[in-house]
């Protein structure tokens, strides 16, 4: 199998749909002509050309309520946000219409449309463009929400959610884009709300998604290695649908958890997963259920303190160890 | 408000009005007329206590949503705000559906899940019915930009308020459908008042806001919603510009409305006069005028303008009757609509946890 980036994966998976679906276009600032702010669509422009693959002014209002408009009348959009963060420009897009329009109309319009984009801190760019909405966007029935740590999940997993026939938010990460694994060639999807195990253990479960993955698969190397302890880390791939399933079956095999995430842990996807296995799995908790996630303060600038805000493997690890 | 006149003679020898037969004429009087009568079974209705939320009349408005529904021609599409009862009778939702919809009931045109603001018909071209001011504008842009891409020779029509114009979105949105060339006419509905604020305190230019699409290269212009001859052939002309240049379209109708906001608006007798509203009501009502000028050209009789009116008074009881008589919405309904691969029980609807709690 081809090793390529987290990027070229999710550029894959466009040229795919692309190719399969006339219905289906891409939309977004500097998404064409310049190839993407992270050179996501790179080509794709070049191969598609201006029908298909759209730069768009800076109107995130607009463009988002316009692909919501496009999307009821059948067509599939694809809609870049250089941020997740500049959702919020567009909350209402997202929110009220993509997200109410089904259940206003009592079923009688889809929304089949993604919105994608990086949300991740991480980068020193300061608290406005740090932002990672997954627990916002997920507190909407209606919308879905997918955050793929691995090239190979985020290709599987894009081209299923362009497939779906309601509004799927996905979520990359600048910091993942560079990043390398296995990606077949051609089409597969990967169905939302299923979880993977991409480490298996027997002590601690490990309950994550994002870029926090990566993280954690550290802190379980690390946590074998240096304290004999066997750690299970369950990438959740998607938020809304959840494979609740998954969690519990860890947390029945390991009776111990740890959530790890780089959303803030005030009503974070922590919180819900919490109380999740408080409500369903109780009885096979032998210690609390613990939390790392972003320490909770506005994204900081400084490079080394921002180090220290999101999860790392030292805090994962010190955390796990407080259980036994 | 500027001072009434008649439609002039050289409006109605406009070729769209010299093709207005008779019968699409007092077709166009008996629309409007459906419209005022549901409104009022509603309003009646929502006083007893039998409605929740908000209530936005259109009553002195109606002139605007026949006319410009009447131009559709299969292939346009049409959005508005929440004031959207005559824009959806307007397109041929009946009234049976839209009025269990405001008495919550499962027969309604939303099985009772989106209430005055959200009818929708897609079937019917109607993509409702929104919310949040200016929320719609964008999504017409979509409508309009489906359209193109699909090669389909219509035009979409997004109507708003005067109210909507100083949302951000719609400068958005105006310099969108420009740049784009997308085919859609933008009605403003301008009735003066923004909820209890008039357009001289809520615009810094307040006599003219169409004048506004100057900014994003786009031709605009301003009607009488009265004047149903000049208001027909500016919107005709409007479409067809939208349709044939792909280029977009501004229109600005002046109207009003007699009720307040919504009819939870309990002051709207003190934000304007008792003697302006007396005003329009007398001069400027566009049912009044028009039932004149029909009555003027010899093609309407009081005994048809009588009998007109009974049978739209007597279908809007009816679908009172309707809507009483039907049931409430199941509480399992609650959990449906909302993600289309789960209603349809596809792979992906059921595969993970979507909902998050159930009804105990």
């Amino acid at each position: 199998m081809p090793l390529i980036t987290y990027r070229k994966a999710l550029n894959e998976a466009f040229a795919e749909e692309l190719s399969r679906d006339e219905s289906v276009f891409l939309m977004g600032e500097e998404v064409a002509e310049y190839n993407g702010a992270y050179k996501v669509t790179e080509g794709l422009w070049e191969r598609f050309g201006s029908k298909r693959v759209i730069d768009t002014p800076i109107s995130e209002a607009a463009f988002l309520g316009l692909g919501v408009g496009a999307a009821m009348m059948g067509l599939r959009p694809v809609v870049e946000l250089m941020f997740w963060s500049f959702a919020y420009v567009g909350f209402d897009q997202i929110i009220n219409n993509a997200g109410c329009v089904r259940y206003m109309s009592g079923g009688l319009i889809n929304v089949p449309m993604v919105i994608r984009g990086p949300a991740n801190g991480g980068t020193s760019v300061g608290a406005t463009h740090s932002h990672t909405p997954e627990n916002l966007i997920a507190n909407t029935p209606g919308l879905k929400v997918v955050c793929p740590a691995t090239p190979y999940d985020a290709k599987g997993l894009m081209i299923a959610s362009i497939r779906d026939n309601d509004t799927v938010c996905f979520m990359e990460n600048t910091l993942l884009y560079g990043t390398t694994g296995e990606v077949p060639e051609g089409s597969y999807t990967i169905p939302l709300g299923v979880a993977d195990c991409k480490r298996e253990g027997t002590d601690i479960s490990f309950i994550t998604y994002g870029r926090a993955v990566l993280t954690a698969l550290e802190a379980a190397v690390i946590l074998q290695a240096e304290h004999g302890i066997s750690a299970e880390v369950i990438d959740l791939r998607s938020i809304r649908p959840l494979d609740e399933e998954a969690i519990l079956n860890s947390v029945a095999k390991t009776h111990r958890v740890v959530l790890i995430d780089e959303n803030k842990p005030f009503c974070g996807i922590s919180s819900q997963i919490a109380a999740t296995i408080a409500e369903k799995a109780f009885d096979e908790l032998d210690a609390p259920i613990l939390r790392v996630t972003a320490l909770d303060a506005p994204a900081i600038y400084s490079m080394p303190l921002e180090k220290l805000q999101l999860p790392t493997p030292e805090r994962i690890v010190n955390k796990a160890l407080t259980l036994f | 408000m500027t001072t009434t006149t008649p439609d002039s003679k050289e409006v109605a020898q406009a070729p769209i009005n010299l093709a207005f037969t008779s019968e699409l004429k007092i077709a166009a009087l008996r629309e409007m007329l459906r419209i005022r009568r549901f409104e009022q079974q509603a309003l009646k209705f929502y006083n007893q206590g039998k409605m929740g939320g908000f209530l936005h009349l259109y009553i002195g408005q109606e002139s605007v949503a026949v006319g410009a529904a009447s131009f559709m021609n299969g292939h346009d599409e049409m959005i508005t705000a929440y004031r959207d009862h005559g824009h959806a009778l307007a397109v041929g939702m009946s009234m049976e559906e839209c009025m269990a919809e405001l008495f919550g009931k499962a027969t309604g045109c939303s099985k009772g899940k989106g209430g005055s603001m959200h009818f929708f018909a897609p079937d019917k071209h109607y993509w409702g019915g929104h919310g949040i001011v200016a929320g719609q504008v964008p999504l017409g842009l979509g409508l309009a930009f489906a359209l193109k891409y699909k090669n389909i020779p219509g035009c979409a029509l997004c109507f708003l308020g005067d109210g909507a114009v100083n949302q951000g979105v719609v400068a958005e949105s105006l310099n969108l459908a420009s740049l784009w060339d997308l085919p859609i006419v933008f009605i403003i509905e301008n009735n003066g008042y923004s909820m209890g604020t008039s357009l001289e305190r809520s615009s810094a230019i307040a006599d003219c806001l169409a004048e506004r699409a100057a900014g994003f290269n786009m031709k605009w212009s301003v009607v009488n919603g009265s004047h149903f001859y000049e208001l027909r052939a500016t919107l005709h002309a409007s479409m067809e510009e939208a349709r044939t240049t792909l280029h977009p379209v501004l229109l600005e109708i002046k109207t009003y409305r007699y009720y307040g906001h919504s009819i939870a608006d309990a002051n709207h007798k003190k934000y304007r006069t008792a003697e302006e509203i007396e005003q329009y009501k007398k001069n400027h009502d566009p049912i009044s005028c028009w039932q004149h000028q029909l009555i003027e050209e010899g093609i309407l009789t009081e005994s048809m303008l009588e009998s007109i009116d009974r049978a739209a008074k007597e279908e809007a009881a009816a679908s009172v009757a309707f809507a009483e008589a039907s049931p409430w919405p199941e509480p399992s309904s609650i959990f449906t609509d909302i993600y289309s691969e789960v209603d349809s029980a596809s792979d992906a609807g059921r595969t993970g946890v979507h909902f998050f709690s159930d009804l105990s």
